[in-house]
């Protein structure tokens, strides 16, 4: 219980101490990390930790050798070595995937929409996702977490490409209000929708439920494996954007007169950012917050380069997303809560911080 | 699959839909097209404008709803002759029609006019008091707080004649959360709407667990309630939130000078002797309160106090004391009209009134934003 209480303030309160610590900063001057290569060799070991902790603890206790020899000198006659090797690994696997690929496409979407609120959900990928495979359960009865990964993902494409074609009309293009503004408005609209389709028969509600909190939990590797190059290819393509992020992130005019050509930036980042949250909620489900808070601690820590947000996202996601699945596990004996579920409660917090105490809430 | 059956909506209802929906929009926009004749009335010392066309589409507007409503009575599944319906509801005890019509499509009728009042009024005065057309009372966690509240006692198994209550309290904590944290040297609306933001999403989150967590049947209870309904509403229900307009709506008719007062904007409020977060308060107080009343009879219905305050907008300008009235009761109407179309438009199946009105609602809202898009 101890270890619980332990991960749960750290998961609560980390967040918001980046993000006090990060205004302090401002006033000095200069990012917390100074060396690039010592941040890194940091942030890997801090995922290295979160991956064996959730190698480790679970429902059946297992020593640290034996989650040890599971990875470097597996034997495949020993019960606790099974299943630290079948279970715990794909699911720490999806959650490396999953938090990376929603840390990243945050970054992204804060840094082209430049609202510190952005994040997948914003555009109302999740909400899409969700939608199509409601639908897809409910209509054609595919069941099978294979099946789903490819609802969720064109899902999450039309509602973004609706988010986005809806706050694109009208002069001036596609501004972050209206962004914003968009995003709640479908996400409202499919949330309706995918209660009546639920309402209508019990079995989908049923299948559907667990899909819905979002989870890294009994999902199989072969979704992951399929989606991956996607996964790899959007993930490279977000690093490589950081310079444009950079430069669009001066705002639209500055941009624009560095040379920038905004509308293929945007379209390309918007292409990036719908294939990444689109993986990530098809191999684990809408997962709140990951991608909302992520981009703020690490920019508290290496000052605002995109270059190096991204970069850093990328080792920060997974460790949020599997310190909050490690806590699902624990908090509740026999059973456990859905990832999805302790993001969002150790997320909210901190969305309140950020409205509270910085200045977006005059945005 | 019900799916199907969805999809084939009945021809006569369909057609008979359509009918009524023209005949009530374009009788209100006719109305709402003549002059603003604005004469005062005095009365001693105390005097008031009077905007004639106010009053003739308030007249119009009760008009339909009362016709909604004897429709509302007329129409069911039961083989009632219309005549017999209307007589029993009205004056007739002895009739064999008695328990059909007023133990199950009275009540139900009566509710819904008044949630749909109630949800109406309360949104326009959010959208007044904050100044973004897309603003309604779930922002600030009413429908959440309720939500949290019903699901839970339905998911342990709780006496549902608490439900109303326990939807309320949540509702009334969940507004009164929200506002404390957005505090902070006085209330801003942005402030409020992102704090509103977070504290949905958590709440959200705990529905979220209650469904994994509890058997699907009463998870499917809980669902049901969520998607907003009038189905199965009783004469206690419809007492519960008659109490609950009587306050609350005159209260918040005689908050609608300080409300427009704070439209000014809160310096200009200040210097004109507005006490302004004391009276916002009690604007947000009364606004939160007739919304939570509403929900925890109906359940969270979506889009009937964005949309509507809207419309009463478009049809009458700013808000007065006779828009206002107006508003309430295309509210009324709106409820009623989307709960016929849930009964009829795909009979057999019955859906959740909240569904149509999404479904109304959401494709509406769609078009708002890109006309308010040049706005932002």
């Amino acid at each position: 219980m101890f270890l619980v209480f332990i991960i749960f303030i750290l998961l609560t309160v980390a967040p918001i101490f980046f993000g006090v610590l990060s205004r302090r900063r401002e006033k000095d001057s200069g990012p917390l990390i100074k060396s690039h290569l010592f941040g890194v060799l940091i942030s890997i070991f801090l995922l290295l930790c979160s991956v064996f902790l959730s190698l480790r603890y679970g429902a059946l206790e297992i020593s640290w050798t034996t989650t040890w020899k599971a990875v470097f000198d597996y034997d495949i006659t020993e019960h606790g070595q099974i299943v630290v090797r079948e279970l715990r690994m794909p699911r720490t696997m999806i959650g490396i995937a999953a938090g990376s690929c929603l840390a990243v496409a945050g970054a992204l979407t804060q840094g082209i929409t430049r609202n510190p609120l952005g994040s997948p959900g914003l555009l109302g990928i999740n909400a899409g996702a969700a939608f199509a495979i409601v639908t897809a359960i409910s209509v054609a009865d595919i069941v099978t977490a294979a099946g789903y990964v490819w609802f969720a993902f064109l899902g999450a494409t039309m509602a973004a490409v609706l988010v986005y074609s809806v706050a694109h009309v009208g002069g001036k293009g596609a501004t972050p209000v209206k962004l914003a503004l968009a995003g709640v408005i479908v996400t409202t609209l499919l949330g309706a929708w995918i209660s009546s389709l639920l309402l209508l028969d019990q079995e989908t509600l049923d299948e559907a439920r667990f899909w819905l909190a979002g989870s890294i939990s009994g999902r199989g590797t072969d979704e992951l494996v399929v989606i991956s190059p996607l996964i790899i290819a959007g993930l490279f393509m977000g690093l490589m954007l950081g310079k444009q992020v950079n430069l669009m992130n001066l705002g639209e005019d500055i941009a624009v007169s560095l040379g920038q050509r905004v509308s293929i930036v945007r379209a390309i980042a918007g292409i990036i950012i719908i294939v990444l949250s689109g993986s990530a909620v098809a191999i684990a489900g809408p997962i709140a917050f990951v991608g909302l808070a992520i981009p703020h601690i690490v920019r508290s820590l290496v000052g605002p380069d995109y270059r190096w947000i991204l970069f850093y996202s990328l080792f920060f996601g997974p460790c949020l997303l599997l310190c909050a699945d490690v806590l699902g596990r624990l908090v509740i004996d026999s059973s456990e809560l859905q990832a999805g579920i302790v993001t969002a409660v150790v997320g909210a917090p901190f969305l309140i911080y950020l409205v509270r105490f910085t200045k977006i809430a005059e945005l | 699959m019900n799916l199907l059956s969805i999809a084939s909506p009945r021809l006569n209802s369909l057609f008979l839909t359509l009918i009524v929906l023209v005949i009530t929009v374009s009788l209100l926009h006719r109305v709402s097209k003549s002059k603003n004749e604005i004469s005062v009335i005095r009365l001693g010392s105390l005097s008031s404008r009077l905007n004639k066309k106010l009053l003739r589409l308030n007249f119009v507007a009760f008009v339909i709803m009362i016709a909604f409503m004897a429709m509302g009575v007329m129409f069911g599944d039961f083989p009632v002759p219309k005549v017999r319906a209307l007589s029993t509801a009205l004056w007739d005890r002895e009739s064999e029609f008695d328990f059909v019509i007023n133990s199950i499509r009275s009540p139900r009728v009566v509710v819904a006019a008044l949630a749909g009042m109630c949800l109406a009024s309360s949104g326009a005065i959010f959208q007044s008091l904050i100044n973004n057309p897309l603003v309604s009372p779930d922002v600030i966690g009413v429908n959440s707080g309720a939500a949290v509240c019903a699901v839970v006692l339905l998911a342990v198994g709780g006496q549902v004649t608490y439900l109303p209550f326990a939807a309320f309290i949540g509702a009334i904590i969940a507004a009164v959360g929200v506002y404390v944290l957005s505090w902070k040297r006085g209330i801003a609306g942005t402030r409020l709407v992102l704090i509103g933001i977070g504290i949905n999403s958590l709440l959200a989150a705990v529905i979220t667990f209650v469904q994994v967590r509890y058997p699907i049947e009463r998870v499917m209870a809980a669902a049901r309630w969520q998607a907003g309904t009038v189905f199965g509403a009783t004469w206690d229900d419809a007492r519960i939130l008659g109490i609950g307009f009587l306050i609350l709506f005159p209260a918040a008719f005689v908050l609608l000078s300080k409300l427009r007062i704070l439209q000014l904007g809160d310096e200009t409020a200040a210097a004109l002797g507005s006490s302004v977060e004391r009276d916002r308060l009690f604007l947000l107080g009364t606004g939160a309160a007739m919304a939570a009343v509403a929900v925890a009879v109906v359940g969270p219905l979506g889009f009937v106090a964005l949309m509507v305050p809207q419309a009463a907008r478009l049809l009458t300008g700013t808000i007065t004391g006779g828009s206002y009235i107006f508003t309430a009761l295309l509210g009324g109407i709106f409820l009623l009209g989307a709960d016929l179309i849930a009964l009829h438009l795909f009979a057999p199946v019955m859906l959740p009134v909240g569904v149509i009105t999404a479904a109304l609602g959401g494709p509406y809202f769609l078009i708002l934003l890109a006309r308010y898009n040049r706005a932002i």
